[in-house]
């Protein structure tokens, strides 16, 4: 261990004094986190917001049920509702421009509710009744909101109106009084079933973490490359028959050039996860679980990248077959924009990449609980041992060839 | 075959090693004693780095042993390569590592540390005159310098067997000559030496015992004096010349008195039983064959001679 040591501090030495270790391992992953937050941030800190109107010709208490439910969405700064007395539309104007069904020019909307006349007469004696939606071509996302909203409370009204009918004693003459107070118990007794949202605000990196977290694992495969790479180097410059004749066991310069890999990767990470946290305000998680990450997908470099060294012929040529595994890996596994949402084939094959593998531990670390990272460590660290495993056999021929 | 009354340093038998079906060494054998110095002479390609290269446990070896100071080396030995120092053919150093730094790092490697390891730097970058170069970068070095280094980082542990192999290719006169002279005063320090080349002249000049390799087998060692004698009071007839030098060189072999006729890179070279007797006639054949002689020189024979005898070729071929 004492030679492996000693290799791997020489290498170090060389690697600092010709830069491309500094240049590969921080500044060219922090440049390009930089920019690409700098491009992404914008996109994704655009919050929704739409402005619809209500046209209420009915008055009753289905119509006030309705601005009721639109008030609570105000109240969580989706949208701004507002009642108007009327609206004229004309179909060539709705594809025409987005303030189609302002009462006037200067009161503009993403989209209306047309509330009729007598719909809760209509609607309270079983007869059923419409809310129209009028969207601005403009504004599709809105109109398609506003189009949910109108449904989520026509599925709703529904609801109430089974547990009415399942209430009442059958072939009994319905009491306008009883099946008022049936509906508003009905009303405030609420959906049995509700849905909790976890995957979208809890296990999401944001952009800029994202970007931090792509670039890093993107760089590091060409940093650790330095340290296994260095074995086909000490060839190159004849140096290896030196350390061949040398009275060290043959599998310390292995050692050696692994503990090269495993030291540049473990500090260019470092410096990248502290570097983004201070200057792009990177949220990377727990600092246990982002070390347990770190380690486990340097090791899972180190494994790939010393099957390339260990079967290629020359320096030239694997760190030729690097880059291109580097760059494909990185691709397929959503370094530069999540295959993941693509779902499918692809989402499957992201999972044979350590770095959707180190994304995805940290999307997980997000929701707070550092033992959500285990399985991404365990996928990393298989990772690297298998391919480890092999790179040792194929590296020990290697080294006497 | 070794010198008595000194210890054996190496002692290597039967090296055998195969590429393929190409057979690079067969059968190499030798002995090295203490304070001596043991020249590998043949061309190139003729199986001198590949048989240093089993003897420094850079190969695996397909048959044969070597004992280094009394201790089986192999490929994997640890112990036993304590005892030899290797200068590679090529330049073998960190060109981003100082001269020190180089010699530091393999130092270490050899398990000096300490004042001891400083000591020893300091003592071999004078030796090898890059004392007041030392922390510069070798990358900086001149030829020569990086060659001296070489030989340095080789020397560093005091072995008990210093290999060099080829140690003088590509290198400038002057510095090719303070090599030569560095070597000749190992060997009176105690060390043994094994030198490759396919220089006779650095053969006769720095070896007590030569071994002659020609296709991967030792066809004949000895002192200076043992080999030539293994060609006889026969002269070398040395010819300059241009044209069909092969057919010329085949029709002047089945002369009576001649006993070897070859080719070289410049010319043709005969041994014959007395060149007075027989000179003319060569010329005459030589001519006749169409072939332009620009020069000739008769010598005693040398080291070159006796390849020539041995092998029915030229060292240089």
């Amino acid at each position: 261990m004492r030679t492996a040591f000693l290799i791997a501090r020489k290498d170090l030495r060389q690697r600092l004094r010709d830069k491309s270790a500094l240049l590969y391992g921080v500044v060219a992953p922090l440049g390009l986190a930089f920019v690409f937050s700098f491009i992404f941030n914008p996109i994704q800190q655009a919050t929704f917001h739409a402005e619809y109107v209500i046209v209420d010709e009915d008055g009753g208490p289905i119509a006030e049920a309705f601005r009721e439910a639109l008030e609570s969405i105000e109240g969580e700064g989706i949208a701004t509702a507002r009642a108007l007395d009327s609206v004229s539309v004309a179909e060539e104007q709705v594809e025409a421009s987005s303030d189609v069904f302002a009462a006037d020019a200067e009161d503009s909307a993403d989209a209306a509710f047309l509330i009729p006349e007598n719909l809760s007469e209509s609607v309270l004696s079983g007869r059923g009744g419409e809310i129209t939606v009028l969207g601005a071509a403009g504004s599709p996302l809105a109109a398609e909101v506003a189009y949910s909203i109108a449904q989520g409370f026509s599925a709703e009204l529904g609801a109430i109106e089974l547990a009415v009918r399942t209430a009442m004693p059958r072939d009994e003459q319905a009491d306008p009084e009883s099946l008022g107070m049936l509906a508003e118990a009905a009303a405030r007794t609420g959906s049995p079933v509700s849905l909790e949202d976890v995957s979208a605000s809890t296990r999401q990196l944001d952009a800029t973490t994202y970007m931090a977290a792509g670039m890093s694992v993107f760089f590091l495969f060409f940093t650790v490359s330095f340290g296994v790479s260095g074995l086909l180097e000490e060839k190159r410059i004849g140096t290896m028959h030196r350390l061949l004749a040398a009275p060290i066991p043959q599998h310390s310069i292995i050692a050696g050039k692994a503990l090269t890999s495993f030291c540049l990767g473990i500090v260019s990470m470092t410096v990248l996860v502290i570097a983004t946290t201070a200057l792009l305000g990177a949220e990377w998680g727990h600092p246990l679980g982002v070390a347990a990450l770190v380690v486990a997908v340097v090791f899972s470099a180190m494994g790939i990248l010393a099957v390339v060294a260990a079967t290629a012929k020359t320096q030239d040529q694997a760190g030729n077959f690097q880059a291109i595994i580097s760059i494909a890996l990185a691709f397929l596994g959503g370094t530069f924009f999540s295959v993941s949402h693509a779902g499918g084939l692809m989402a499957r094959l992201s999972l044979l990449t350590p770095h959707a593998w180190f994304l995805r531990g940290l999307g997980d670390l997000q929701g707070g609980r550092v033992a959500d990272v285990l399985p991404s460590v365990g996928a990393l660290l298989a990772f690297g041992l298998v391919t480890g495993a092999a790179a040792w056999v194929f590296l020990d021929r290697a080294v006497s060839r | 075959m070794r010198e008595s009354g000194k210890g054996l340093v190496l002692d290597c038998r039967g090296l055998r090693k195969s590429f393929g079906q190409l057979v690079a060494v067969d059968g190499v054998g030798f002995q090295i004693a203490e304070g001596e110095t043991y020249g590998l002479l043949g061309p190139n390609g003729a199986g001198k780095t590949t048989s240093i290269s089993m003897i420094c446990g850079l190969l695996a070896r397909d048959a044969g042993e070597v004992i280094v100071d009394g201790k089986p080396l192999t490929s994997r030995s640890v112990d036993a390569k304590r005892s030899v120092g290797y200068v590679p053919q090529d330049i073998a150093i960190y060109p981003d590592l100082t001269a020190r730094e180089n010699l530091t790092f393999f130092g270490r490697l050899y398990g000096i540390g300490g004042s001891e390891l400083k000591a020893r730097v300091d003592e071999i970058l004078g030796i090898i005159g890059l004392a007041d170069r030392a922390n510069d970068r070798s990358e900086e070095f001149s030829g020569g310098m990086k060659r001296r280094l070489n030989i340095g980082i080789g020397l560093l542990h005091a072995p008990r067997l210093l290999v060099l192999d080829e140690p003088t290719v590509g290198v400038d006169p002057q510095s090719r000559n303070a090599i030569l002279e560095s070597v000749a005063s190992l060997s009176t320090e105690g060390m043994a030496v094994l030198y490759t080349t396919h220089y006779m002249e650095e053969a006769e000049r720095l070896c007590d015992r030569i071994g002659i390799i020609d296709h991967g087998r030792l066809v004949a060692e000895g002192t200076r004096r043992e080999l030539v004698e293994l060609v006889g009071k026969h002269d070398r007839i040395r010819m300059r010349a241009s044209g069909a030098i092969e057919d010329a060189a085949a029709a002047v072999h089945g002369l009576d008195g001649v006993r070897k006729a070859a080719a070289s890179a410049d010319g043709i070279d005969v041994i014959a039983d007395r060149a007075a007797d027989s000179l003319a006639e060569i010329l005459g054949i030589i001519t006749a064959s169409g072939v332009a002689v620009a020069s000739v020189d008769v010598d005693e024979p040398d080291l070159e001679s006796v390849f020539l005898h041995l092998t029915g070729r030229a060292l240089r071929d």
